[in-house]
């Protein structure tokens, strides 16, 4: 059993005008350090309820999720939120940058809560936004940006932590196709080196960038296998 | 506590100000016009205590000038003894810390010169310590002496209007004229701003004028101000015998009791308008409160995006509250120096000493500080207790 991420019969249930609704339903999950894991389903099929839960944004109903040793399920909402400044990267279908920001300071702002010194700030957004290839827009306000370097600074944003684990949520929803492929390159090379990256979608084409994907229709999880095993499937 | 907590708390009061001002400064326009409550106000309470503060301070050098080191005594008198004879001042003046002794004796009368009549001329009976303590009233001539007082000379001193109506082109010195049917010789000219009596003759005969052998008002002169209360406590042995230890004979007044209850008077006056003045002070309070519950509203997508990326509830509630209490304060010091200001020019119309009170300006900032934290405690709550999951949601 992993201690790394490890998620076990995990429920999720919301009560909506006295009627009981289960998001999710006995989800098991494990993802190995340095895995590229996709998360496959449809709207309203949990897959956002399950990357809140991932992200400790929210805790389940039932169930036991372990993120890096430490029980997610028992964690107050201090407890929480240290958990998402050290052990989690965000990255969302929309950049969501502030917009009165320059590139480098939005990269800033999770060091800001994890009690980074202004000086190491700096030094860490500029590295980030460098892995990036964004050397030339540190100090580019998000308006001055393309969708896709915007999407860049976000990805500098998330790995500026150093984190466990990046969440990335439909993280080319809103991107064109060209540019949808150029932060799958980047994920691929991220996770080459090391990273280990959940990523939630509707849309196979880019799920299959991941190395192994999970399905995910009316709240249960099953297996997909391996992407490239996936890819050879469909096309048989 | 581990490091990373004490490493966060202390930098993030600072980073929580920077981002708040950064949020001050992007709507500048919005931010401007919800200072102007606090503005108003506190400009208001400034201007209002200063200027209050300055005729305070005018007023209580007056009554300095006028009675420091005196006291003066009403005697109301007995059955037995209506007023105080020539010996009994004469032993009052003999008493510790006493320098001298000056009645006043006041008629109204008719004067009479050449064939012109004037009624209704005040007179005052006075004697030298009067003249002693008045310094510069006498514009020319002399003033009443001792022996005049003791022979109820028929000498007076005139005063700017009588020179006008009675004298015009003539030099009055050595000039007789009629008070009361009685022949006066001028021997001096009062200062063109005396204005408490047209004449003044010695009080003596003053005394005789009015047919009496009575003094029942007069101002008693010490030799230091400090020795007041032990002076006041000698008198008032003194007075109590010559009256037999009768109640309420007499009445010791000093002017510093005068200019203590007129400073209580103007204290209460200022508070009151100080008090008026505040209501500004919330008004703009409620202002701040509106604009920080907007902008919590407008900043839902934000504060999601910050918990999302570590940011605890404290976090988001000190950096609004901070941007509450900048907000403020920043109304607040454009309030002071404003009202600082206003004052100034209204001293200046009045022509009174510009006193520059540091009370006040506490009381503006503090209050400022206040109104701040206060009306921006409930929209900071509301923020930090937004649930990431609904505020992230909103994008």
């Amino acid at each position: 059993m992993s201690d790394f991420f490890q998620m076990s019969h995990i429920y999720k249930r919301y009560q909506t005008g006295g009627e009981a609704l289960t998001v999710l339903k006995d989800v098991n999950l494990t993802v190995e350090p340095g895995e590229y894991l996709s998360v496959l389903g449809p709207s309203g099929s949990g897959k956002s309820t399950l990357m809140n839960i991932a992200g400790c944004l929210d805790t389940p109903t039932e169930g036991e999720y372990i993120l890096n040793g430490a029980h997610v399920d028992e964690m107050d909402a201090h407890a929480l939120a240290l958990a998402r400044s050290r052990e989690i990267g965000f990255i969302f279908q929309s950049s969501q940058l502030l917009s009165r920001l320059d590139a480098q300071k939005n990269v800033e702002l999770p060091l800001i809560y994890a009690g980074a010194r202004p000086s190491e700030r700096a030094r860490r957004a500029r590295e980030m936004l460098d892995r990036v290839g964004l050397s030339d827009r540190m100090h580019h306000f998000p308006s001055q940006l393309s969708g896709g370097q915007q999407q860049r600074v976000a990805i500098a944003r998330a790995l500026v932590t150093d984190p466990r684990i990046l969440l990335a949520d439909e993280p080319t929803g809103a991107l064109d196709q060209a540019t949808g492929r150029q932060v799958m390159a980047l994920f691929r090379a991220l996770n080459d080196e090391g990273r280990t990256i959940l990523m939630i979608t509707h849309d196979l084409s880019i799920a299959r960038c991941a190395r192994r994907v999970v399905h995910i229709v009316d709240g249960v999880l099953t297996e997909g296998g391996d992407a490239r095993n996936m890819q050879s499937e469909a096309a048989s | 506590m581990n490091r990373h907590a004490w490493v966060t708390g202390l930098l993030m009061p600072f980073e929580c100000a920077r981002m708040a001002l950064s949020d001050i400064l992007k709507n500048r326009m919005r931010s401007f016009l919800t200072i102007l409550g606090i503005m108003i106000g506190v400009t208001a309470v400034i201007a209002l205590i200063t200027t209050i503060s300055g005729v305070s301070s005018s007023i209580s050098d007056s009554f300095a000038g006028m009675g420091a080191g005196q006291l003066t005594v009403t005697i109301s008198g007995s059955d037995l003894k209506s007023g105080l004879t020539d010996e009994n001042l004469e032993t009052l003046e003999a008493l510790g810390h006493v320098d001298g002794i000056a009645p006043t004796v006041s008629l109204s009368t008719h004067l009479v010169r050449g064939g012109e009549r004037e009624t209704g001329i005040s007179v005052s009976g006075r004697n030298e310590y009067w003249f002693a303590a008045e310094t510069d009233i006498v514009r020319r001539g002399r003033a009443i002496n001792r022996l005049d007082i003791q022979r109820k000379s028929r000498v007076c001193l005139i005063g700017q209007d009588v020179l006008d109506e009675f004298f015009y082109g003539v030099n009055p010195l050595g000039e007789t004229i009629w008070l009361g049917g009685l022949e006066f010789t001028v021997v001096g000219l009062l200062d063109a701003d005396f204005e408490d009596a047209d004449v003044i003759i010695p009080y003596s005969t003053a005394l005789k004028m009015n047919s009496e052998s009575v003094v029942t008002r007069f101002t008693v002169y010490l030799d230091d101000a400090a020795n007041s209360e032990s002076a006041q406590t000698l008198l008032s042995a003194a007075l109590d015998e010559m009256f037999s230890y009768e109640d309420d004979c007499y009445e010791i007044t000093e002017m510093k009791a005068l200019e203590s209850t007129m400073d209580e008077l103007l204290g209460m006056m200022s508070a009151l308008l100080a008090g008026i003045a505040s209501i500004a002070l919330v008004v703009g309070g409620i202002g701040i409160m509106n604009m920080m519950l907007t902008s919590v509203t407008e900043r839902t997508r934000e504060i999601g995006l910050k918990k999302a990326l570590g940011a605890q509830s404290w976090h988001i509630q000190l950096q609004f509250l901070l941007e509450s209490f900048l907000l403020s304060m920043l109304g607040g010091l454009m309030g002071v120096a404003l009202g600082l200001l206003l004052s100034l020019a209204m001293c200046d119309y009045m022509s009174i000493r510009f006193h520059l009170s540091y009370g006040a300006i506490a009381l503006g900032t503090s209050f400022s500080a206040a109104v701040g934290i206060l009306f921006g405690w409930a929209p900071a709550r509301k923020a930090s207790r937004l649930n990431p999951i609904d505020a992230l949601r909103s994008m």
